[in-house]
């Protein structure tokens, strides 16, 4: 038998298809669930996947947050139920405060969709196993409020504990404002909380799982199979 | 009815963007003398019955759950003293 | 509130000397007189409101009707056509069961007005038509002109279009896969915002709008009406009621697109489970639009109670709703029994859903309010027995003196230095610069088919994970070339998009338009209309795609100032396997670039006569249609067998422009030679059409060029890819780093 992994559509979720389609290739049955159903289906782990719930009105995720099944999410993901937040996913953990922070508009103040380098900072969450510490990936990215801030304390606590999972790269492999596409303090662009079942991150690996699509590369397919390993081994 | 105002800010050392591309265009419209700008969210609350102490208490913490997000943002609640004194 | 009695049928039946303001309503007095002589009697207010929006240039086509019959008279045999023009879209055909349906719409004027709006509520509008043919929307493109680059009100414009064309499409989840974005004087002030959109169903699940069944439900579902795009309704408002009411309705409609993708995600449900019988989307004209087309493509009548469409703003009249062009809205009709789950699906999107009428018995649209019928029409009268202009045209006087001003006579550079220096040029101008300032706000991932997006020559999508099965699609334009000519203009726009799509390895099979052009009135403007009609026409023949449907768009034009004649066509392809799709980028050193296609002295309207002249005259490149359609086969057999591994086609800007962008895209240069017969300015800058570069595998090289030789394409040996930078031997060298400077910071530049 294998994992069962949940996906939850929001009203204004748009990767939720293809998050299930990413799960599939990794060989792991996806479920849909709906916001409105506190029930999870004894999934095995759940991903809040991109979009624009609620069209991203009041603040984004701040509406999905109050969702009938967040209830359930939240509780669960306290005792342990893995959980990957993507893009709109991300910014409903940090409403949720599942994961510390919050998420502001680009810098910019354009939407943004590029393929993205970043560095896996820990390799050692449910949803990373299955990178090296330090490995260098190319992930889509594509969002309006991608701005990763927290205050002083926050930052140096997710710093010491090896708590930020990705860090935003400049091509050359340094992180810096080159590379940080919307000014997301410290260049982070995921965190875990400190049991490392819960991840977040902006950018989106269920659009790098196929050779053909997209920007042709399949280095987000680790998170799915990253999972996977993680639930037929637990 | 009533109305009862709560306003929402970024906290002050948050980066603000939106204000910061308000000021810039400020010099060029012919606005000088306006050193920082920074914007932030109203929310106009249509209330049934007294504005008593108990209502804003739960206005208060209504502001505090949903209509702000206080890792970064702080908020304001108060009366709408003109719609009041308009009755 | 006192107003005075309502305006009934009956009442105006029995005072038929009341004076309606229906010049103000934009109607001439022949056509008022029209509609008492259709009536037999003057129309009531809500009567006039409907006739006169739905009479209006925008949704009765009555300057362009006449031309626009070519498409069907002239419309060539073809079995990929399953829904042809008249319906929300046309649908093709492409295998495996699939169909799919796609246009082009402009939405220019208001983008003008208020830029972020107008384009976004213009990408929203598309999609609810593609939404209404029963597919899903899979991609949008976006063909964009501005004024001059460097124009300050095109930097008003231009980022609001863009972040307006981003925030809605991107909310939605709809990959942006191409689309184009031209920069000229002529658009200042009518900046051309055409919103395309194509949709994916099953053959089974087509829908038109049509209403059909006597009890069966009409259903108004989807946002609030309010008071958006309302400003003529507006009069005939302050004539039946008194100051009670907000005074001034906006012109600007504001979108909601999070309304839209729940919109979507309902109606696709509610056509999964087989509920709907027919189905119109709310755009220009509203629910007088919605309420008439589908009463006269059905077998009966339709009575609405106007009371029951929830608003959003109560104070409004019945005129006013009928003509509220507030979006975000659908109607479809559904059997009685059917409504009840109908009504379910929309609640679980959470979207309002309510019954406003059914179809009746006979064969009248008759709409209710306040207990009074306050319409009593024929609906065929409304929808689509609107006059038809025969409008005068001329050849404009200056046509000839244009056409004399010839390009090729321009100087031309007389160094190697030189020659350098306006290449550099070229390819840092604002036309032809790279773009991705503004394709980066639009999201291309979502849906995870996108197998090419811009600047890919054709945006394409799969549309079977099984199969492969893909679809392709390009969009292209050049006013230039069709001020020159507006006949060859059109054919170059086609014969570019149809060689776009075949560049990628699709199989061209269909078209649809958006034609924008200044004043009907000025007999200028209606010759170049139609002349570019019946070159798009006779080329859609000779090419053997159809004109699926198509959007025109008239009056763009500031005082006497017309546009360019700006004919856009998109081109619609399929591909069996999107495995054997073939990018613009290099892909490996070493592999030999090949030219198909004849280069000839040909400089009028082209991108260097601008860039480096500032001049625009001469006669456009010569169409050779039959060219095209082997150049396309072979494109096509050569990405099938896996013989290329890149291509592009040259069009503005020449080969050098081509050879620019695949060299910057892979991240690997070229050194070309100067093939015999040609000198290296037309090498470089010709615009002559028919024309791709290619690059071959040295194992493929022989089966390569004995295919073309059987097929009698001509082909060029020109250079091979190779190294960091981009080499004419004997001429100059220019490496990547300076050309990614050139070609990447101009646009950055411009909007900061």
């Amino acid at each position: 038998m294998t994992a069962r992994i949940g996906v939850v559509t929001f009203p204004g979720s748009l990767d939720d298809r293809d998050t299930q389609r990413a799960i599939r290739l990794a060989g792991a049955e996806p479920v849909a669930l709906w916001h409105k159903d506190k029930d999870l289906h004894q999934v095995d782990a759940v991903v809040l996947p991109g979009g624009f719930s609620y069209g991203d009105y009041l603040r984004a995720g701040a509406i999905s947050r109050f969702s009938p099944v967040m209830e359930t999410v939240i509780e669960q993901a306290r005792a342990g139920l893995p959980v990957l937040g993507i893009c709109n996913g991300f910014q409903i953990l940090t409403e949720a405060h599942l994961l510390p922070g919050g998420m502001l508009g680009n810098d910019h103040l354009h939407f943004i969709c590029r393929d993205q380098k970043l560095r896996v900072e820990n390799a050692d969450t449910a949803w990373t196993v299955d990178y090296e510490q330090g490995q260098e990936i190319h992930i889509p990215l594509k969002n309006m409020d991608g701005r990763y801030v927290a205050d002083q304390y926050t930052l140096d606590k997710l710093e010491a504990e090896g708590l930020v999972a990705f860090r935003y790269l400049a091509r050359d492999g340094v992180a810096d404002e080159r590379g940080n596409p919307n000014g997301s303090l410290n260049d982070i662009a995921g965190i875990t909380n400190e049991a490392g079942n819960v991840v977040g991150l902006m950018p989106h690996p269920e659009h790098a799982t196929e050779p053909l699509i997209g920007t042709g590369r399949t280095d987000g397919l680790p998170f799915f199979t990253s999972i996977l390993k993680k639930l037929v081994t637990a | 009815m009533a109305r009862v105002v709560v306003d929402v800010m970024l906290k002050p050392e948050i980066l603000d963007p939106q204000g910061q591309a308000v000021q810039r265009a400020l010099p060029r419209l012919g606005f000088e003398g306006i050193s920082d700008v920074r914007q932030g969210k109203r929310f106009e609350l249509e209330v049934d019955g007294p504005v008593d102490e108990a209502a804003l208490a739960r206005i208060h913490d209504l502001a505090e759950s949903f209509l702000a997000n206080t890792v970064i943002e702080d908020f304001t609640v108060r009366v709408d003293e003109v719609a009041e004194a308009a009755k | 509130m006192s107003r005075t009695p309502l305006d009934t049928v009956e009442h105006a039946a029995a005072t038929p000397d009341v004076e309606l303001p229906w010049a103000e309503l934009g109607l001439k007095k022949d056509e008022y007189e029209r509609v008492v002589e259709i009536l037999g009697r003057r129309p009531t207010g809500a009567e006039l409101a409907m006739y006169s929006v739905m009479w209006s240039e925008h949704c009765s086509y009555k300057s362009s009707k006449v031309h626009l019959r070519q498409f069907g008279e002239k419309a060539p045999q073809s079995d990929a056509l399953l829904v042809g023009i008249g319906e929300n879209a046309g649908v093709v055909d492409v295998g495996q069961g699939y169909a799919v349906t796609f246009k082009v719409e402009s939405h220019n004027h208001p983008s003008y007005v208020e830029p972020y709006q107008g384009a976004a509520t213009g990408v929203g509008g598309i999609v609810r038509d593609i939404i209404a043919m029963g597919a899903r929307p899979v991609a949008v493109v976006d063909p964009l002109r501005f004024g001059a680059a460097d124009h300050p009100d095109t930097k008003r414009v231009l980022p609001g279009v863009v972040a307006g064309i981003g925030g809605y499409g991107n909310c939605l989840g709809l990959p942006n896969i191409g689309g184009e974005v031209v920069f000229d004087a002529c658009y200042q002030g009518n900046p051309l915002v055409n919103a395309g959109a194509i949709g994916v169903m099953r053959h089974e699940d087509i829908h038109l709008a049509k209403a059909s069944g006597a009890g069966n439900k009409v259903i108004l579902y989807g946002a609030r009406t309010g008071g958006d795009g309302i400003g003529g309704a507006s009069i005939l408002a302050s004539e039946t009621f008194d100051d009670a009411k907000p005074s001034k309705r906006p012109a600007v409609q504001v979108g909601d697109p999070f309304q839209e993708k729940l919109l979507i995600e309902c109606t696709l449900e509610a056509f999964q489970e087989k509920l709907v019988v027919g189905i119109q989307d709310l755009g220009a004209a509203g629910l007088s639009c919605a309420t008439s087309e589908l009463a006269s493509n059905g077998s009966g009548g339709m009575r609405v109670t106007l009371d029951d469409v929830p608003l959003r703003d109560s104070t409004l009249s019945p005129e006013e709703i009928l003509m509220s062009e507030s979006q975000e809205r659908m109607c479809a009709v559904v059997e009685p029994e059917k409504v009840e789950r109908f009504l379910e699906i929309c609640d679980k999107w959470d979207v309002i859903a309510t019954v406003i009428g059914e179809v009746t018995d006979g064969d009248r649209l008759e709409i209710y309010w306040h207990g009074g019928k306050i319409v009593d029409v024929d609906p065929r009268t409304v929808a689509h027995d609107g006059p038809v202009y025969e409008r005068p045209y001329a050849r404009p006087s200056w046509q000839d003196e244009l056409q004399a001003d010839d390009a090729n006579k321009l100087p031309r550079p007389s160094s190697s230095e030189e020659l350098k220096d306006q290449v550099l040029k070229l390819v840092a101008s604002p036309n032809q610069a790279s773009k991705k300032w503004i394709t980066s706000q639009y999201d291309h991932f979502v849906q995870g088919n996108t197998v090419l997006a811009q600047p890919e020559d054709s945006g394409m999508i799969r549309i079977d994970e099984e199969s492969g099965l893909g679809v392709a699609i390009a969009t292209d334009g050049n006013g230039r070339y069709a001020k020159l000519d507006p006949y060859a203009g059109a054919q170059l726009a086609l014969a570019e998009a149809y060689r776009n799509v075949a560049t990628t390895g699709a199989k061209p099979l269909a078209v649809s338009d958006c034609l924008n052009f200044g004043s009907p009135e000025d007999p200028a403007v209606m010759w170049q209309f139609a002349e570019a009609i019946r070159g798009l026409a006779d080329g859609c023949q000779q090419l053997g795609t159809p004109v699926t449907g198509g959007n025109v768009s008239l009056y763009n034009q500031t005082g006497e100032a017309a546009i360019h004649p700006t004919p856009v066509v998109a081109v619609l392809g399929v591909i069996d396997d999107v495995a054997r799709r073939t990018p613009v980028a290099f892909q490996e050193e070493g592999q030999l670039l090949y030219l198909l296609g004849d280069t000839r002295e040909e400089f009028g309207g082209s991108a260097w006569s601008q860039v480096v002249h500032d001049h625009l005259g001469g006669l456009p490149p010569k169409v050779d249609l039959e060219r095209e359609r082997l150049l396309a086969e072979i494109l096509i057999s050569a990405s099938r067998d896996g013989m290329i591994d890149s291509a592009h086609d040259l069009s503005d800007g020449g080969l050098i422009q081509a050879v620019v962008e695949s060299a910057l895209l892979g991240g690997k240069g070229a050194r070309l030679v100067v093939p015999d017969g040609l000198d290296a300015f037309t090498f470089l800058f010709s615009e002559s059409a028919g024309r791709a570069v290619v690059a071959v595998p040295r194992s493929e090289e022989v089966r390569f060029n004995d295919m073309c030789g059987a097929r009698g394409l001509p082909v060029t040996r020109i250079g091979v890819v190779d190294g960091a930078s981009v080499e004419l031997q004997g001429e100059f060298e220019l490496t990547l780093e300076e050309l990614r400077q050139a070609h990447e910071e101009t646009i950055p530049a411009l909007l900061k």
